[in-house]
């Protein structure tokens, strides 16, 4: 297969988006726990009465984990899985093949 | 709490009597394989995702969460984020390729470009270290917890939990243990929403006023990371390691991937399964807080098992003996279906992976599969049922810690090196695995936990013994000695190399109180 197989491209951005994201959710966690580790001063400031900071990235992390997979999976659905199809159905490649 | 529950005993039966109704159903569509290990292929995104979410919301989520936050404060929160940040990473990494080029089980992926045979027995080691170490935690736990809820004998519910779950797993394979894993998830949500709001509902709906509640009698300290989980730098990268890849490399959340018809589906079931883990992982900080204020720290810890009994109490202050009753039997019905779940992956490995791909090199009748099947099942129920009996009092947490630290550095680096490296050989792939799973048992019996905490050994004789074993206390030795094993083995190692502080570190030493 060459590499200027539209099936390849697809699936090369697709692997590009994937490791983009991927690293961003390593670097919020890992932001955060060394946070933990070494902001110990930090993450205890009070925003208000009873929300230390340390909480409110807690709560973050968790919301950021949602936000990346919804970046994801809209991205996916809406424009992967199409250009899949389109690029499947114009290659004469036999079919059966997967991204 | 002591004296039984007759409503968290009817409560109890009601689930009992619900699911194996929905085992029957299941078992009149149970014929073929196809079926047996992934329901058909034909569960939709969102109930696999509520089903993923029961499969991964073990009663470590649920009490042993409630009670790490209600005793630490902040600190138990570190759980909570960390065992959510694997999703995404299977869902960007894995879930896709794991369904378009496996059938039942994930060695289906790591051996796919690869000899059949040694990397297949690679990845059984793998799985069974996991399925047998988390059985095991969950088992005891189970034990532990209906001792304490129900006054039961701790043998006799280890059995009756071994017996009911291979009934599920026996005659209605995956289908039935999808359902079950899809009305656990709902009473666990549910009930911990209700809880929730229950506890709220004094604070005038604002958190951060029961938050500031929560300060005001404990100091200010327990809005702040503390000393208590978390010891060292080290540790703190340890433990994201662990419980951030370990997730990634759960056999039997990998094998739910093939209960969807494609790729586009498991994709979706995975982001329901972030929304519906991270929404109750958000809700603990809720409970944890809760049981702090409202049942107070010293009755959490004088209840017993270890802060588990912190949401069961919070249940009976806010909303009485019925609504007490009510989670003590979710929180049965978590443990049943999580062992379930886990069962099945075994006897998938046991089965699909040893007996027809290994002995008999891919040719096997369906009939003849199943049969194999459902035998692997019985003697993993019965080797979960001895083996919840022999490890009675064992430490829960350290099982947990280790399940996960295997997961996290034999299956995880496998599969992602299958999935992404096209140079990857056999050899690469044997090598990760068996030794990512025997480095973790032995750095973890050298480490301190085992020998410290458990065997009791002075903390200085310990850190004699390290000068010898050099590998867990620096990862640069570890990558002098990986080296020599030259290009192919370099990445397999590569992928395992955060085993040594994964083992030595924080991971297993303070994971939720009860698997």
């Amino acid at each position: 297969m060459s590499t200027t197989d539209p099936v390849h491209a697809i699936a090369a951005k697709r692997w590009t988006i994937a490791l983009v994201l991927s690293v961003l959710m390593l670097a919020i966690y890992f932001g955060f726990i060394l946070l933990v580790a070494f902001g110990k001063g930090l993450l205890s400031i009070l925003l208000t009465q009873g929300l230390s900071l340390g909480i409110l990235l807690g709560a973050l992390t968790i919301v950021s984990c949602w936000i990346l997979s919804l970046i994801y999976v809209i991205w996916a659905n809406r424009s992967y899985d199409q250009a899949v199809a389109q690029a499947i159905a114009r290659t004469t490649t036999p079919a059966g093949r997967k991204p | 709490m002591s004296g039984s529950n007759p409503l968290a005993i009817l409560f109890f039966f009601v689930f009992i009597a619900l699911t194996l109704g929905v085992t029957y159903w299941a078992a009149k569509r149970t014929k073929t394989t196809e079926h047996f290990y992934a329901a058909g292929h034909g569960v939709t995104g969102f109930q696999n995702g509520l089903a993923l979410a029961g499969d991964y919301m073990s009663a470590a989520s649920f009490l042993g969460i409630a009670g790490l936050v209600a005793l630490n404060g902040f600190d138990g929160l570190i759980y909570s984020t960390g065992w959510l940040v694997g999703w995404p990473i299977i869902l960007f990494l894995i879930a896709e390729p794991l369904r378009n080029l496996g059938k039942y089980t994930f060695s289906d992926v790591v051996a796919y470009r690869l000899q059949q045979r040694p990397v297949r027995i690679a990845a059984v080691i793998g799985t069974m270290a996991v399925v047998l170490t988390y059985l095991i935690a969950q088992m005891v736990g189970a034990g532990t917890l209906i001792k304490l809820l129900f006054s039961l004998d701790y043998t006799l519910a280890v059995v009756i939990v071994g017996i009911v779950m291979m009934t599920y797993v026996l005659f209605g394979g995956m289908l039935a243990t999808t359902w079950v894993q899809i009305i656990k998830a709902c009473l666990l949500l549910g009930g911990a929403v209700v809880l929730a709001v229950l506890v709220l509902a004094q604070f005038g709906f604002n958190p951060t006023a029961l938050f500031a509640k929560a300060a005001e009698l404990n100091g200010k300290q327990v809005l702040e990371p503390g000393t208590k989980v978390v010891t060292g730098a080290w540790d703190a990268v340890s433990l994201g390691l662990a419980l951030m890849f370990g997730t990634a490399g759960l056999p039997h959340i990998l094998m739910r991937f093939y209960t969807v018809p494609d790729a586009k589906q498991a994709r979706i079931s995975v982001v329901w399964a972030t929304i519906w883990i991270g929404g109750f992982y958000l809700i603990t900080f809720v409970l944890g807080f809760g049981a702090m204020v409202l049942v107070g720290m010293k009755e959490v810890v004088g209840a017993g098992g270890g802060g588990n009994m912190a949401a069961p109490l919070l249940a009976n202050a806010v909303g009485g003996s019925a609504f007490f009753g009510f989670i003590c039997a979710v929180a049965f019905a978590t443990i049943l279906a999580v062992v379930a779940g886990l069962t099945l992956s075994g006897a998938a490995a046991l089965s699909h992976d040893i007996w027809v791909n290994v002995v008999k090199g891919g040719q096997a009748s369906e009939r003849e599969q199943l049969k194999v099947a459902r035998i692997a099942a019985v003697i993993l129920g019965v080797c979960a049922i001895v083996l919840g009996i022999i490890f009675q009092g064992q430490n829960i947490a350290y099982m947990v810690g280790l399940t996960f630290s295997i997961a996290a550095s034999a299956n995880f680096p496998a599969l992602v090196l299958a999935i992404f490296w096209r140079r990857f050989t056999t050899w690469g792939a044997v090598t990760a695995i068996v030794l990512g799973t025997v480095s973790t048992l032995v750095l973890l019996y050298c480490g301190p936990t085992i020998q410290v905490d458990i065997l009791k050994n002075d903390i200085a004789e310990v850190s004699k013994q390290w000068v010898v074993l050099p590998a867990q206390e620096s990862l640069p030795d570890h990558y002098d000695s990986v080296v020599s094993v030259g290009d192919r083995g370099l990445a397999a190692h590569a992928g395992t190399g955060c085993r040594g502080r994964l083992c030595r570190g924080g991971a297993p030493r303070h994971l939720g109180g009860i698997g």
